[in-house]
């Protein structure tokens, strides 16, 4: 065993035994940080801080909720609406950051793709991401089913039928998802164990993961430009603050962190106390009903772009589209053959590429929602099209570009 | 600046992403149905109608428009009032499926013209009639017989627009216009009224058993049982909802709830219980929402000195 001195104070006594002046230096008061950046690149906190108030809040929705398909819909809309105190603000704030933590995860993906913050050696920060975004797509999903409404029901049944696997009729499959040849209790309580324990579980595990990819090649900066962090903390260090091009995350960057955050609560509180019907459809106030179809069926707009890529063709050729686009991401960095790590607006082609590929996300998006009939069926293919013949054209476009 | 022009770009993709699924995808989804601002001349009825019906109901909204110039006299009226007793009196029970309301707000409740209409041809009035073979057959539909001259139309419509349009609570408004019919599980409401509280549970059972019994009822005569309305609020939009109390054929052609021709007062009354039961937290948000909010506020401008002064050294 170690020899231990007579601590002094508190903080020595915990330093002895878990060495917190080495940790807090090397997470926190010694992590560089590039100082050319900008407010996105407050995002992932603001990722990890929307993700707390998921867990707290979901932590006091656990206490009333009940998973059974008889008194799920009660459980939620008077027991905790009503009947316990500030259950409707823990309700809407969950809700809310449910809706919002999408957006904020959009905005963080499309910044690293504008940036180019997904390769040379930022490859890992990106897959872990994207596992991040299916797991997170997995626990709003299961998440949806809990309520027990219109919605809940029937979007549950329209997602598990997409694994039949269109003509293959894996029809098995999907019952063994289900637990019954319908939703209903079985499969109600397998969701809300997914939801409650073993998607958050992993999440957490991701997100360390995630801050762990972070380490070695640092965040990436507005202009993609190398650092070397050793020289620049170096400088920063000997109080060359001013001339490093490097800040510590605590407090310099960090309190930049804060003041965004300030601004985004403000925002998501107006959300939740005003705003909120945009986070919780009407649909699914409607208790669940296995012989009344709604004569709309659509998922949370998070999903509506996926969605019209399986819409808009036929059942196979939809669902191998579909299938494309879940995974497509993850490749990005392979994808992307330009030897640049810099903005979009530096690469020539590729910016025009980023904003088609923005305006096409968000057009899919829209479609999603809207009847498929007529021209916004139309308008739903071509735009579905677009989105796959964008992997393909990223290649070529990056295989161009000139070295900078 | 370059974080304002990128903010401003965030902010553009993320408004017309939600004008796009919200307001957009709305109007897209739902047909247009517009509202009639709880007049009731018939306008509507007749423009649905395509059959050999139409004539009969220019006429008889015509009527009823020229009934509605009439003086009524309200001491004339309640001797008239005395017919309507026959069948809603205090304890009143199911009959032809439905148990008649109770009267004592509708002066309060619902419009003029509409009741004028309504003790000329309840069916028709209702938007209903093409349910029934014979307007007669409507539960209501007797009172054609008992009531049949203009003026004691206009007399027990003043009758009621004086004498029964007192002050009248959120709770009255629902449990006279949509109690009859729709259960509201949150608020203890059946088609029977306020579930009392029972000690013995062989009581519990059998006021569950008269109430399946009224349900039974309700369901034979309007072919299905009619949804709870405990949710109802959060369930459909503000204009769904008016307009389909105004006229239920706008927005489900062919249902089986009739009109219930409510004035604009008589509606807010009515949408204040549905949001008292469905919507309960609504004055607790208005109440601390500022506050949260301006919480923030006070927060983010401390941050930002708090940046200021960090910043300070490193740039
Ligand atoms: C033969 C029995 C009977 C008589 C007489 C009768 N009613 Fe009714 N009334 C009913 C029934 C039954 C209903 C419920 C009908 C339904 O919901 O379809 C009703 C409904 C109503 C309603 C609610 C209408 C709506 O749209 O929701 C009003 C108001 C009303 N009656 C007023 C009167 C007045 C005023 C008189 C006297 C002039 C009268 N009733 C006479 C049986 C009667
Ligand atoms: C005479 C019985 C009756 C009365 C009185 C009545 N309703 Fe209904 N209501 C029904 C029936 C039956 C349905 C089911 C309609 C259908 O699905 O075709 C219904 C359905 C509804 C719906 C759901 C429509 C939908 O989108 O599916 C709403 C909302 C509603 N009623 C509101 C009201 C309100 C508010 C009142 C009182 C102002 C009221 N109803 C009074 C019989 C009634
Ligand atoms: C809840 C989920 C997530 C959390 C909590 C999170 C958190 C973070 C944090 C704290 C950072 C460092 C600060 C910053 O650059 O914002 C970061 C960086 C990054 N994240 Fe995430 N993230 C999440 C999801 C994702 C997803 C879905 C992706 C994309 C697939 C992604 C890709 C990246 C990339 C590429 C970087 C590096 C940015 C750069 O180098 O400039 N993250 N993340």
């Amino acid at each position: 065993m170690a020899k231990f001195e007579k601590a002094k104070s508190v903080h020595e006594w915990l330093d002895q035994r878990l060495a917190i002046n080495t940790l807090q230096r090397v997470l926190s008061t010694e992590y560089w940080i590039p100082k050319d950046i900008n407010f996105l690149w407050a995002m992932g906190l603001v990722l990890a801080v929307t993700f707390g108030l998921l867990l707290i809040s979901g932590i006091f929705l656990l206490m009333y909720y009940k998973p059974d398909v008889a008194t799920a819909f009660d459980s939620v809309n008077y027991t905790i609406m009503t009947e316990v105190g500030y259950g409707w603000l823990w309700r809407h704030i969950h809700g809310v950051a449910a809706s919002v933590v999408f957006l904020i995860i959009y905005i963080h993906m499309f910044t690293g793709i504008y940036y180019g913050s997904y390769k040379k050696g930022r490859e890992m920060i990106w897959i872990s991401g994207m596992l991040l975004f299916v797991t997170f797509s997995a626990e709003a999903f299961s998440g949806y089913m809990l309520p027990w409404g219109q919605m809940s029901y029937w979007a549950g049944m329209v997602i598990t039928n997409l694994f039949s696997g269109g003509s293959l009729e894996a029809y098995g499959l999907v019952e063994w998802i289900r637990g019954d040849y319908v939703p209903g209790d079985a499969f109600l309580t397998r969701f809300f164990m997914l939801h409650v324990f073993l998607l958050p579980l992993v999440i957490i595990g991701l997100i360390v993961f995630h801050f762990g990819t972070l380490r070695i090649p640092h965040v990436n900066n507005q202009e993609g430009e190398e650092i070397d962090f050793d020289e620049a903390a170096k400088l920063y260090k000997e109080g060359k603050k001013k001339e490093s091009k490097v800040i510590p995350f605590n407090p310099v960057f960090l309190s930049k962190d804060v003041f965004v955050l300030g601004i985004y609560f403000v925002l998501f509180f107006y959300l939740v106390f005003f705003h909120f019907e945009f986070a919780m459809d009407p649909v699914n106030f409607d208790t669940a009903d296995g012989l009344k179809t709604p004569p709309h069926i659509y998922p949370e707009w998070y999903f509506l772009w996926s969605y019209e890529i399986l819409r808009p063709f036929s059942k196979d050729i939809g669902l191998i589209a579909f299938g494309i686009a879940q995974v497509a991401l993850f490749f990005l960095p392979f994808i992307d053959r330009s030897p640049n790590v810099a903005p979009a607006h530096k690469r020539g082609l590729f910016k025009i590429w980023f904003w088609v590929f923005i305006v096409d996300m968000i057009i899919l998006t829209i479609l999603g929602k809207l009847p498929p009939q007529g021209i916004f069926n139309d308008l739903g293919l071509v735009a579905a099209i677009v989105f796959l013949l964008l992997g393909p054209a990223l290649v070529v476009v990056t295989l161009k570009e000139k070295k900078l | 600046m370059r974080e304002f022009k990128i903010l401003g770009i965030v902010v553009f993709f993320t408004l017309v992403t939600y004008w796009g699924v919200e307001p957009f995808a709305h109007s897209q989804m739902h047909k247009h149905v517009e509202g009639h601002e709880f007049v009731y001349d018939g306008t509507a009825d007749i423009e649905e109608t395509v059959d050999a019906k139409k004539e009969m109901k220019k006429a008889y909204w015509a009527d009823v428009a020229k009934i509605a110039t009439l003086k009524g006299d309200a001491t004339s009226g309640e001797a008239v009032y005395a017919m309507c007793m026959g069948c809603h009196m205090e304890g009143a029970v199911n009959m032809g499926g439905v148990t008649p309301p109770s009267l004592e707000h509708t002066g309060a409740l619902y419009d003029k013209n509409y009741l004028i209409a309504l003790i000329k041809d309840p069916a028709v009035a209702m938007n209903t009639d093409h349910k029934f073979a014979d307007t007669m057959m409507h539960p209501m539909g007797s009172i054609k017989t008992m009531v049949t001259e203009p003026q004691q139309i206009a007399d027990v419509v003043a009758y009621l627009l004086t004498k029964k349009a007192g002050e009248v609570t959120p709770k009255e408004a629902y449990a006279e216009a949509c109690g009859r019919c729709h259960e509201m599980r949150y608020a203890k409401w059946t088609q029977l009224g306020k579930t009392p509280f029972f000690k013995e549970k062989k009581d519990e059972l059998a006021h569950q058993i008269k109430v399946l019994d009224e349900q039974a009822a309700v369901k034979g005569y309007m072919g299905k049982l009619p949804p709870d309305l405990s949710m109802i609020i959060r369930a459909r939009s503000e204009h769904f909802l008016e307009t389909f109390v105004e006229n239920p054929q706008s927005q489900l052609a062919g249902t089986s709830m009739p009109r219930v021709g409510l004035s604009k007062e008589g509606y807010e009354k009515v949408t204040a219980y549905l949001t008292m039961i469905g919507d309960p937290s609504k004055p607790a948000r208005e109440a601390i929402g500022p506050w949260v909010i301006l919480f923030f506020v006070v927060f983010a401008v401390l941050a930002y000195l708090w940046k200021k002064e960090t910043w300070r050294e490193v740039h």
